[in-house]
């Protein structure tokens, strides 16, 4: 298996029953993928929720990534998501160190990346943002001078843009649409012919 | 009227058709035991370790097409099925493993006998459940024999609190439809797909068809041996699907791989189409995968998609149950002659005949099992354990019959060949079973010949008896300098003794001259047999190509090994 290793967005929804969640990370485990986050939330609809994965590989990885996602028998649907196509957030929470001389610059910064202040204490401040990864990441390096207490995302949430909802998802060659319900195999002994 | 959990389960079972199965009783699910007497159409067989319930449930559904079905209590009980359904995960085999739990208030609590059994078999099941209410249990075993057999078949586990099946009550209704919204396999192949594979068919010089376990499963052996024929396509069998195709015609090539026969790795190299059904290109099979079919292009039809491109890239997927598909194929498939590369794979049969066995008056297991081939006429079913045994029973047995031999493919599991015959023969009560042991593998499971003669299950038991882990001594002798760390049982029992022990009879052959005649004697007693063939001790299975080397390192016979060593040097594999 050769070819760049790039990160990719998978979305999957799953049935909503316990355990649903280490069985995916089960998997991912054990067949070795690198997953770089993943979150979970409800869906839209009742009893299904949806994750996100960010996952780094080569095409061949991702090709079985979404395989074994799908031979899951509580996974309804697995996409693969094109960068280009789809809208894809991150939040963060950053709790800074804030002092009287600090604080003013701090809440600049805040007001450029357009996040916000949701907790302002005598020593520090909580920075929520909603942004791509990029952005977090872009103020995070500018915040870290002024003392970073504590930072924690949820990692990427994804969705194909409404123009694109069928071409965001990456077609699959050699996995055709599965039919209906499989007959039973039969359970006869039969002769070779 | 309201049913306890333990009287549904019964129920469900019975509406699924199970008649027999193997377990052991204890704690936590002593009240499924406790209902078992209302339902005497539930056949249960008590075996003697739980690893051979659900290894006898293994043959019992490679033998019927049903899946088997066994029992365990919490805890240890349900521990020791752990290998018996990673065998059976890996070797794509229907069982349906039903568990007691400590009571719903204990669980999580470290209670007395308790584990999480859908925690330790999630990586070895297709699927598995913990129940928790009566209500839920008809839906969960609808569900779960559904997803046994159907698809890639595989194992699932029913975890069942004892309270659930003890004091929770509920109306019982069995369902009419599974409520899978997120399984449906892939049962035809795609139209267009199949249009390429009878293109690359119909262009190929050199084609071959790898013929897997997936045939067996599916029962497509009309189909396959159609195409090979029509085609005039050599067919090379992978260690499961041997008996898939009829091991006497001309165009079976046997087991390709690590012991396959040398002419059937070098026909896979010379190929230029690999027609690859149902099975998995498992590194046995392969080696090195740089090295592997060089110019071959491959049509691989699998079930599974994501056994499609894992380990060899596929020129055309399909994925489909084998037999759909290549009904679907057939008829596009022109009919071809190859005698030229027909011919080509004949005379490296003759320049490199690695199935035949060398002249000697010592008594080698390879001659005993040829002979019992013969003897039987190729119509045993013969199941195997895991090591030199099991290589020799898959080079020189012949099958008359499609489906006749079963074996720990995918998990090598030591010990498989005890339980997994005499599920075998609970399934095909009308078939000659023999169960080829090594005497290692065979003292993992001997506790079942209690089982077998509590139960007269006629199976005949021929341990090939060395003295030592063969197939284990081989690499120590070939890779690790000859240095024999743990590999003698220096002081195995009398296995005959023990036969007698167990009541049942005990034949010992020390001499070539004395093995046609044991095994005709073996399968006159009415019951269960044990021969004991003390055999050449240090016989090593040939050819080997060694782990993750490909076919020009294969060693053929015994005077390349040095060579190789000398070459190979702190070789670690």
């Amino acid at each position: 298996m050769s070819g760049a290793t790039e990160r990719h967005t998978i979305v999957a929804l799953v049935q909503d029953q316990p355990g649903v969640l280490n069985r995916v990370s089960s998997l991912f485990r054990r067949r070795g993928f690198n997953i770089a986050s993943l979150a979970v939330g409800q869906s839209e609809q009742p009893n299904l929720s949806r994750m996100t994965f960010v996952v780094e590989g080569d095409i061949a990885t991702m090709e079985q990534v979404t395989k074994q996602l799908n031979k899951l028998i509580e996974v309804i649907k697995v996409s693969e998501l094109v960068e280009e196509e789809i809208v894809a957030r991150e939040v963060a929470l950053i709790k800074v160190r804030a002092t009287p001389t600090t604080r003013s610059e701090i809440i600049q910064l805040v007001n450029i990346f357009r996040a916000n202040i949701v907790d302002v204490g005598p020593q520090s401040l909580i920075i929520e943002i909603t942004s791509g990864e990029d952005k977090i990441d872009a103020m995070y390096n500018l915040l870290r001078p002024f003392g970073i207490r504590e930072v924690m995302r949820t990692g990427r949430i994804a969705m194909a843009r409404s123009a694109s909802e069928t071409r965001a998802e990456r077609p699959r060659g050699d996995t055709p649409t599965p039919t209906k319900n499989g007959a039973e195999h039969e359970q006869t002994q039969v002769p070779y012919g | 009227m309201k049913l306890t959990g333990a009287q549904i389960v019964c129920e469900s079972l019975l509406r699924e058709n199970v008649d027999v199965v193997f377990g052991i009783p204890g704690g936590a699910i002593l009240p499924l035991y406790g209902a078992m007497p209302e339902y005497p159409q539930l056949r249960h067989i008590l075996v003697r370790h739980e690893q051979a319930a659900a290894m006898a449930a293994d043959g019992y559904a490679r033998v019927t097409g049903k899946a088997g079905v066994c029992m365990a209590t919490s805890g240890p009980g349900a521990t020791n099925l752990v290998t018996g359904i990673a065998s059976a995960q890996m070797d794509s085999i229907p069982i349906v493993a039903i568990t007691g739990q400590v009571p719903r208030a204990a669980i999580g609590k470290d209670a007395f006998q308790e584990t999480d059994m859908t925690g330790i078999t999630l990586p070895v099941t297709k699927h598995n459940y913990l129940v928790m209410s009566a209500a839920e249990i008809p839906q969960a075993i609808k569900d779960a024999f559904y997803i046994a057999n159907t698809g890639r078949p595989g194992p699932v586990l029913i975890d069942i609190p004892k309270d659930v099946l003890l004091n929770d009550e509920a109306e019982f209704s069995y369902p009419d439809d599974v409520d899978l919204p997120g399984y449906k396999p892939t049962m035809d192949g795609h139209p267009s797909q199949i249009q390429k594979a009878a293109q690359l068919i119909a262009e190929a010089k050199r084609p071959i068809i790898l013929a897997g376990h997936g045939i067996i499963i599916s029962r497509a052996y009309q189909e396959v041996l159609e195409l090979a024929e029509r085609a005039q396509i050599p067919v090379v069998t992978t260690l499961l699907g041997i008996s898939s195709f009829p091991s006497e015609h001309f165009l079976n090539v046997g087991m390709p791989g690590m012991h396959g026969m040398a002419y059937a790795s070098m026909a896979i190299n010379e190929s230029d189409l690999l027609i690859s059904l149902g099975m998995r290109f498992d590194d046995r099979v392969t080696g090195r995968l740089s090295d592997f079919a060089p110019n071959a292009k491959v049509v691989h039809i699998d079930v599974d998609p994501s056994e499609i491109s894992k380990n060899v890239k596929a020129t055309v997927p399909i994925v489909g149950d084998l037999k759909r598909v290549l009904q679907a194929l057939l008829p596009h498939v022109e009919p071809a002659v190859h005698a030229e590369w027909v011919q080509q794979v004949e005379d490296m049969r003759v320049e490199h005949p690695s199935h035949r066995i060398r002249e000697t008056d010592k008594l080698l297991p390879q001659y005993i099992l040829r002979t019992l081939s013969d003897v039987t006429d190729g119509n045993a079913l013969v199941v195997t354990g895991v090591g030199q045994h099991q290589m020799w029973a898959a080079q020189h047995c012949r099958f008359k019959n499609p489906n006749s031999l079963i074996t720990s493919g995918g998990l090598g599991a030591m010990g498989f060949e005890v339980p997994a015959a005499m599920g075998a023969k609970v399934g095909a009560p009308d078939k000659v079973v023999w169960s080829i042991a090594g005497d290692g593998g065979f003292q993992m499971t001997l506790c079942d010949l209690a089982t077998c003669a509590e139960n007269n299950i006629a199976v005949k038991f021929a341990i090939m008896n060395n003295g030592y882990l063969g197939m284990v001594r081989q690499w120590q002798d070939f890779f690790y300098n000859k240095v024999y760390t743990a590999t003698s049982y220096s002081a195995n029992p009398d296995f005959v003794k023990l036969a007698e022990a167990y009541g049942i009879p005990g034949i010992r052959v020390t001499d070539k001259s004395q093995v046609e005649s044991s095994i005709r004697q073996a399968m006159m007693e009415p019951g269960p047999v044990v021969v004991d063939f003390l055999v050449e001790p240090e016989e090593n299975v040939f050819p080997m190509i060694p782990a993750g080397e490909s076919l020009s390192e294969m060693l053929e016979e015994p005077d390349q090994v040095p060579a190789f060593q000398a070459s190979n040097e702190g070789i670690a594999t």
